[in-house]
């Protein structure tokens, strides 16, 4: 197993974060997410070194990196569509939407496209019933969504 | 209609301290700092103001029951907003931060709280990054940092994002989570009142909660309290979805009825189907049949209906489609969200899964039913949370008022199977 070096910009950024808290754990999810966002996967290495950086053991890192559903053990897509399928976007016809998201990508939900641009998950709640049905494509929220209106956001996306 | 915390939310630039200022914002902080600490939390309990996360409890009660003279306190404001059907604090975090800080700024000073977290939702990223630009601007104004407008008092205030676990907005979850571990539960008492973040004395409120602290020392507590109900004061945040023409946040008046908010607010039911059901404060209550869609919209008479105000999250499921298939949608999120700490809830509401799965495919039985409801018998009120409590009230109360919906699903049901 290779060291995982933090690039200059993530260092500077990991001394923001941890001026934040006297306690040096509280760092540890804002550390894991910056990893995830930067290599779209939390390697073993990389949670090594996050571990060394907080004074805690690499297995005390997994088991609350596991316990969260952002982190992933294996490279996701570069654009992740979380698809919300609880209850106000089930009432509002998601189900069909996202066998369409689906079948538009040539991939069951919660694959990765072969070319690994797109990864599609379902999703509970994102906080935006008020827009169902909707979904996640990595920080952007899109609601009201049609199955035209699908096509248009995934095409749109390079 | 009275709107506090949405008065100006369409306003362009809202979010910025320039426009916030020009539109009053930050006026409170002098009138708060003229005033001892105590007579804050004295203002917020005679305003009659209760937590509008869901539990419902008085605010001003919970900063009183801080740990006397332990240092330092926290305050931590609870944005992880995920209760399904509730999106109310997503708008005022997106539209409105300087509410939030202005209301969390006079909390720390009536707490006499230094540090201020704001725990966010995973997901919500970009109005982290909304919320940190608050946050300078802020402090470039001398609202945060050492010794606010000369008043000698002193606070940082910080977000914190979670990354993808419902049951970190469960407050000592949050906690747990915050401190960097998992956002697993922890066993009360003690309460984070005096034993919370890092073991300190910790005040845990809502968005929305908190941003109603400005208006309270801008226009005093009796200006508050006269708005609602006798028991019930001020405005609600609801956030009405599914079956309606025209779903939204709305702000009113607690007390006010249900079918004003369905039928006129968010214009009716859609494809001029009739309402059958309705959830009143977001999925982890229970839901109330049609006929009753006339109840005021206060704690106490959606209490006296059998259910409760919760979030604030209205969710309106019309007759074309059978209840049971919204109640396995809600056991599925609850068994997925099941953090697995206490063995009712991680195992029971997987088997209410299981047991509500095979009825939809035709193959349960009658005394499903009253497994169902035995099950049920042994998840609420066994737990450290009330996270088993949730996933019970969809499946009790849609078999009280939809027991029909079940039994069709057992019309079709091979005949050898029911023997």
């Amino acid at each position: 197993m290779s060291d995982y070096k933090f690039s200059k910009v993530q260092e500077n950024e990991i001394s923001r974060i941890l001026a934040k808290y006297p306690v040096k754990t509280s760092a540890l999810l804002p550390l894991l997410t910056l990893v995830q966002r930067a290599d779209q996967v939390v390697s073993p290495e990389a949670m090594v070194a996050i571990s060394k950086k907080l004074d805690v053991s690499p297995a005390f890192v997994q088991s609350v990196m596991s316990f969260y559903t952002m982190y992933h053990t294996e490279k996701v897509g570069k654009y992740m569509i979380l698809f919300c399928i609880n209850i106000s976007c089930q009432l509002n016809g998601c189900d069909k939407l996202l066998e369409h998201t689906a079948k538009k990508l040539n991939i069951k939900v919660g694959e990765t496209t072969s070319d690994k641009k797109f990864t599609l998950h379902r999703e509970e709640c994102l906080a935006a019933c008020t827009e169902a049905p909707m979904m996640r494509v990595n920080d952007t929220y899109y609601g009201n969504l049609t199955e035209q209106r699908i096509d248009q956001i995934i095409d749109s996306l390079d | 209609m009275t709107q506090i915390l949405f008065k100006d939310i369409n306003k362009k630039g809202l979010h910025t301290m320039k426009v916030y200022e020009e539109l009053g914002g930050y006026k409170s902080l002098k009138k708060a700092f003229a005033q001892k600490p105590e007579e804050i939390v004295e203002a917020v309990k005679a305003s009659g103001l209760r937590g509008r996360g869901g539990a419902g409890f008085p605010t001003g009660l919970k900063w009183s029951f801080l740990a006397k003279d332990v240092f330092p306190r926290y305050l931590c404001c609870n944005a992880d907003e995920s209760e399904p059907g509730t999106c109310k604090d997503r708008e005022l975090l997106l539209k409105n931060p300087h509410l939030l800080i202005e209301g969390m700024i006079l909390c720390s000073y009536a707490c006499r709280i230094e540090t201020g977290y704001i725990y966010m939702r995973g997901e919500f990223h970009d109005l982290s990054s909304i919320m940190d630009q608050a946050l300078d601007e802020a402090r470039k104004k001398g609202y945060l940092g050492k010794n606010i407008l000369g008043s000698g008092f002193d606070l940082e205030m910080h977000t914190h994002l979670g990354a993808g676990a419902y049951i970190c907005g469960e407050e000592s979850a949050l906690l747990n989570s915050l401190e960097g571990g998992r956002g697993e539960p922890r066993m009360k008492p003690p309460f984070p009142a005096v034993e919370g973040l890092y073991s300190k004395p910790t005040v845990i409120n809502n968005v929305e909660t908190l941003c109603v602290v400005p208006y309270i020392v801008n226009e005093g507590a009796q200006k508050y309290a006269s708005l609602g109900t006798e028991k019930s004061k001020g405005t609600k945040l609801v956030s009405v979805s599914g079956h309606v023409k025209k779903p939204g946040n709305y702000e009113v008046e607690l007390g006010t009825p249900t079918s004003e908010l369905i039928y006129n607010l968010a214009g009716g039911i859609q494809n001029n189907n009739k309402l059958k059901a309705f959830i009143p404060g977001g999925s982890s209550v229970p839901m109330l049949p049609a006929d009753q869609v006339d109840v005021p919209y206060d704690y106490e008479s959606l209490a006296a209906a059998g259910t409760m105000l919760g979030s604030g999250a209205l969710i309106v499921i019309d007759d074309s489609i059978n209840i049971v298939e919204a109640t396995l949608r809600l056991i599925s999120f609850y068994m997925h969200e099941s953090c697995g700490k206490c063995t009712p809830c991680r195992e029971g509401t997987r088997w209410l899964y299981q047991i509500v799965e095979r009825i939809m495919q035709n193959k349960g039985q009658l005394e499903y039913m009253n497994k169902l409801e035995d099950i049920c018998d042994n998840m609420a009120f066994k737990t450290f949370c009330p996270l088993a409590d949730a996933c019970v009230a969809p499946v009790v109360s849609s078999i009280k008022y939809f027991r029909s919906d079940y039994e069709e699903y057992f019309k079709n049901t091979p005949v050898e199977t029911v023997s």
